[in-house]
């Protein structure tokens, strides 16, 4: 047989991988990166680098960029809540996730965005467990039911309570790493274990151009020591805060990728590191930042060709919309981002139910991602050779009448050769309308239901669920929060 | 050059955003002793008009935006000691202490609003990014300012605007300076939960916003 294609696309030609390679390690070393932490600017200090205190200003020699790069892992796995389960970022492996961290929820009512509160969480979080083209869950929901100084932990706390999935999140201050990090460790038993099967990947930001906050180099570096993947979320917008040509913003992503990945190594040698990032081509009329825009499709492609160029791991917010509800423009723009990135080869996918500027998330948007996720898994599987001879058997007997419904060939492949979505329509229309002339988003919100009935949450046993309670009251309680919203465990 | 024709090449200059021109005919105004209150009506700010028109009929994007609103600050900057000495009041639409919050080093979207407000005719005080809440009451004490901007990208400093209001009513300076919020994760919903007087969506809204704040 005839070994299976991997369809792929790669955007950038060597020569021209070559020199933005050269242009990011030549603004590392001569421009430097401003880290506005004290430990990070005293590891590099250590590290022999140059380093101004004052300006916070780091110039980074060429020499450590490339030990650092040799002592990241090429691939890693996480592992589900049970430990069993594991996924393997490296190569072109792919695995979706749902986009975050949306600060709304379309209402599924009203199609209006709202705020979102602990029910959301819940529901999203056991929503995303039982989509089967999502590998992993996000926090991609902020509660306003809890205390803003809380609600990095509190996303996470509902998520590991009602979803099996690994774990796509990150913190917004720098003590919610503490709890964060302890509930993981609830879940494994030990730091040890968690540091063996990661449970959850932590995002961490630098501010464009070329900065790297106290809160972000933080959970680099807690990360690093903890075992838990950081995934790099370099973020240029074309002509605002990066160059406005697309090469020009990839020369900055990689050293603002580069740079947060030498500190996971100084940190910790041999942290695991994913090459990621949220850049957008800048809407120069509307000033805003469309992730659905083709231009921000291709710097997410270039930059993974670029992350797998250094070796590393990728991750990319794509496979999402601008739209505001779930119309032609969520889907296509979503469509369109989801076939691309699997078409890279992207490890990590993380955009599934997104609107709006990654400010609203859809629970009706994750259900038809997951089928939109679906189709991306499919074209990358490729076409295979299934026999041999390929055809030739079939047409032995040829003749005016040849069905190939009734053979046995039909009935052994066609099922591995084609998928099938729920939620898609395919009816004749006459059959389209004695359903009710439903649209998609109106099939999806009656799946959503669907799927939350017919599959009760599988929450960790009593005595986990009780000491992660502890840690998220103890968090909250010592940011003014005297009790949590009240939560239905079943 | 005669009059006439001066004046469109200020215009000219601060149409194309060419900085250069825009600052060197401000020194020749100064140098060739023009009535500097007559170049600026009806030179530069014609042209910075013209600049909006284009923005509002689609000519214009935000790099022609941005730039000829810094041609239009730098210009003023020059002729800014010569008016104070020919003791010239140009008029002023109103100041304004603008920031982004404490934890936030993300300011791409300030500065649009910075630029926008000062090239419109508003005393902008630029606080910069990751500002301290005191610094923003200090400043406007200071300044006697009509307006303090907060703005705010993440989701987690947005609160920061809420404190704000908080702080200034326990000094009793709620209401004396006028507050307005922006950024990515605020709306007018948040406006009013936390008490703003105003919110703007965009840099573009954030001139109408403020005057109307500062006329209030």
């Amino acid at each position: 047989m005839i070994k299976t294609f991997r369809p792929k696309l790669e955007l950038l030609s060597n020569e021209l991988i070559q020199k933005i390679m050269d242009e990011a390690y030549s603004i590392l070393e001569n421009q430097g990166v401003f880290i506005e932490n004290e430990e990070a600017l005293d590891l590099f200090q250590e590290a022999g680098m140059k380093v101004d205190p004052h300006s916070q200003r780091v110039h980074i020699a060429p020499q450590l960029v490339e030990n650092s790069l040799s002592a990241t892992p090429p691939s890693l796995k996480i592992y589900d809540r049970d430990g069993e389960t594991e996924y393997f970022l490296g190569g072109d492996e792919v695995h979706f996730d749902p986009g975050s961290v949306a600060v709304t929820i379309l209402d599924s009512e009203t199609q209006q965005e709202r705020k979102a509160v602990t029910s959301d969480l819940i529901r999203f979080a056991h929503l995303a467990d039982c989509l089967e083209h999502l590998h992993f869950q996000s926090t991609g929901i902020l509660s306003t039911d809890v205390s803003e100084m809380v609600s990095d932990s509190y996303r996470l706390y509902i998520g590991l309570l009602f979803s099996k999935k690994p774990i796509v999140t990150g913190t917004f201050r720098i003590e919610g790493f503490e709890s964060m990090h302890r509930m993981l460790v609830v879940i494994r038993g030990s730091e040890k274990n968690l540091a063996e099967k990661p449970l959850a990947i932590f995002d961490a930001c630098p501010s464009p151009p070329l900065k790297w906050s106290n809160l972000t180099a933080q959970s680099l570096i807690d990360s690093a020591r903890a075992g838990i993947p950081s995934e790099l979320i370099s973020m240029g917008m074309t002509g605002a805060t990066s160059p406005a040509t697309i090469a020009g913003t990839l020369v900055q992503h990689v050293a603002e990728n580069l740079s947060g990945l030498v500190i996971c190594q100084l940190a910790k040698k041999g942290a695991p590191v994913i090459f990621g990032g949220c850049p957008v081509s800048f809407d120069m009329r509307a000033g805003t930042t469309p992730i659905g825009a083709i231009e921000t499709m291709m710097i997410d492609s270039a930059y993974t060709q670029l992350g797998k160029h250094l070796n590393l791991p990728t991750h990319s917010y794509m496979g999402m919309s601008d739209a505001k509800v779930n119309d032609a423009q969520g889907g296509f723009e979503t469509g369109i981002g989801a076939v691309l990135a699997a078409l890279s080869g992207v490890n990590v996918i993380s955009g599934a139910g997104i609107l709006d500027f990654i400010r609203c998330q859809s629970l009706e948007k994750l259900v038809i991602d997951n089928e939109i996720c679906g189709m991306a898994y499919r074209l990358i599987d490729g076409i295979a050779q299934r026999d041999n001879p390929i055809a030739l058997d079939l047409f032995k007997d040829f003749a005016a009448d040849t069905q190939f419904l009734v053979m046995p060939h039909t009935r052994k492949w066609y099922k591995e050769e084609n998928t099938f979505p729920k939620l898609i329509d395919r009816d004749p229309y006459d059959i389209w309308v004695s359903k009710g002339r439903k649209s998609i988003t109106a099939r999806a919100k009656e799946e959503v239901e669907n799927l939350l009935q017919k599959n009760p949450p599988v929450l960790p046993d009593k005595e986990t669920q009780k000491t992660l309670r502890e840690i998220m009251l103890s968090d909250a309680r010592k940011n003014g929060m005297p009790s949590l919203p009240k939560i239905d465990l079943h | 050059m005669n009059n006439e024709k001066f004046l469109n090449t200020v215009k000219k200059a601060i149409l194309e955003g060419n900085k250069d021109d825009a600052v060197q005919l401000a020194q020749r105004a100064i140098t060739e002793k023009m009535d500097l209150n007559k170049v600026i009506e009806n030179g530069y700010i014609p042209g910075i008009q013209k600049v909006g028109q284009f923005w509002e009929e689609g000519e214009y994007f935000l790099p022609e935006l941005i730039t000829s609103a810094e041609c239009m600050k730098a210009a003023m900057k020059i002729m800014q000691p010569e008016l104070e000495k020919a003791q010239i009041d140009i008029r002023s639409e109103g100041t304004i202490v603008i920031g982004t919050i404490e934890g936030d080093i993300h300011d791409i979207g300030k500065n649009l609003v910075a630029s926008i407000l000062s090239a419109n005719g508003f005393d902008v005080v630029d606080l910069g990014a990751d500002v301290k809440l005191e610094t923003f009451i200090e400043k406007a004490k200071e300044v006697n300012a009509n307006l303090i901007c907060l703005s705010a990208l993440l989701t987690t400093t947005m609160t920061g605007q809420k404190k704000l209001i908080e702080l200034l009513k326990k000094e009793g300076l709620y209401g004396r300076f006028k507050v307005m919020v922006g950024g990515a994760p605020v709306n007018q919903k948040w406006a009013d939960d936390i008490g703003a007087d105003g919110y703007s969506e965009n840099a573009l809204t954030a001139v109408g916003a403020a005057k109307k704040l500062v006329e209030k």
